[in-house]
């Protein structure tokens, strides 16, 4: 290791290698941290399965496979250049660097626009968590048209999706009218769906506010790769916002199958 | 990496791995859906699970530059996921060991609605 100091060094290390260890030990940590803080999510998913498995096969035939694969394809490939994003910086190729990085951060987007598709159709379908599920024909029947004959409900065919005061809240009783929760396709809606979605939406909802995170991150790392500040001798923030967005596309691959694929 | 990776901070991951582990990653993600059609029965989530390690496996492995890293990394993020399994295992065993319904009309069950 030579004497003089590259400007990125910080006094405190001795050399660039223990500088770029220590750090990468810390994202470590951080990624460690952030392993446990979805842990407790996944353990609400586990013990909610088991207790209530026929909410978990009637409630995932409303999320859409084909947008929640196509989601994972993008997440994949947007792995795949943030990890040549790394290696183009470690050798030193500026322009390839922004190019990937760019095809990163459009993946990032893509993957938000898919999911505001998603949250969009659940929303108009009042497949909501808590207190806020209120489904309605169009929502039990979205993946079904030809049940939609059905006849309705006096709540859904006064145009509301409001349900009878004397119903309480949601799911504590089932509605006397089977109706309005459609025999349609899926089968009968067993009680309690709202916990699916309640899981499902703080699941994908927080997996979400990372990916946010992450195309800031990576906006970030892009813009200092513009003003052209890494190079083979300095690119520990394009690693480190690399193993971030890996762990991203990490916990994706557990929560599509988790909550997309329950056969 | 003959020509490249020496005497440099971080290991250089050759393109041809990159898009391998891509390729498997794609192919895996395709089974995975395809297996959810089939009905293996209580099996189905393990094989789900099965193929979801398997592709975290990887990405942590080759993406994530962790088969050439310093083994300590290895070690933080591989207990922070026996961590989170031996938590969910423990809660699991935990929620069956409960009898609502032992002392009938004196306490809520928590299927509250039979099917």
């Amino acid at each position: 290791m030579s004497h003089e100091h590259p400007p990125h060094l910080q006094h405190h290390f001795d050399t660039s290698e223990q500088q770029f260890d220590a750090g990468k030990l810390g994202i470590w940590l951080f990624l460690a941290t952030e392993i446990l803080l979805f842990g407790g999510l996944f353990c609400a998913y586990a013990i909610y399965r088991a207790n209530h498995p026929e909410v978990f096969h009637y409630a995932h035939q409303f999320l859409d496979k084909t947008l929640g694969g196509t989601n994972t394809v993008i997440l994949l490939c947007s792995s795949l250049t943030m990890a040549w994003a790394v290696r183009a910086s470690q050798l030193g190729q500026r322009k390839l660097l922004i190019v990937l990085l760019s095809l990163t951060l459009l993946g990032g987007f893509g993957f938000m626009g898919i999911k505001y598709v998603e949250y969009k159709a659940k929303w108009e379908h009042g497949l909501l968590p808590g207190t806020h599920f209120a489904p309605h024909e169009e929502g039990e029947d979205h993946a079904a048209p030809a049940a939609a004959a059905a006849p309705a409900a006096p709540a859904t065919s006064s145009g509301t999706t409001i349900k009878p005061a004397a119903q309480g809240p949601s799911g504590t009783v089932r509605p006397a009218n089977a109706a309005e929760i459609g025999d349609s396709g899926h089968g009968k809606r067993p009680s309690n769906t709202q916990i699916f979605f309640g899981i499902y939406f703080l699941m994908t909802g927080l997996h979400g506010l990372h990916v946010l995170a992450g195309i800031g991150a990576i906006t970030w790392i892009l813009i200092r790769s513009i003003k052209g500040h890494f190079g083979p001798e300095y690119f520990t923030p394009v690693d480190f916002v690399g193993l971030y967005w890996h762990l991203v596309d990490l916990i994706w691959i557990f929560l599509f199958p988790l909550l997309y694929l329950i056969s | 990496m003959s020509h490249e990776a020496h005497s440099r901070v971080g290991h250089v991951v050759p393109l041809s791995v990159l898009f391998a582990v891509l390729g498997t990653l794609l192919v895996m993600t395709f089974v995975t859906v395809a297996v959810s059609w089939l009905d293996f029965g209580r099996f189905n989530i393990w094989i789900a699970l099965g193929i979801a390690v398997f592709k975290a496996s990887l990405v942590l492995l080759f993406f994530m530059h962790l088969k050439y890293d310093k083994p300590f990394n290895a070690i933080v993020i591989i207990l922070s996921m026996a961590l989170v399994m031996l938590f969910i295992a423990i809660t699991l065993t935990d929620t069956g060991q409960y009898e609502p319904n032992r002392i009938p009309g004196y306490a809520p069950s928590i299927k509250t609605n039979p099917q």
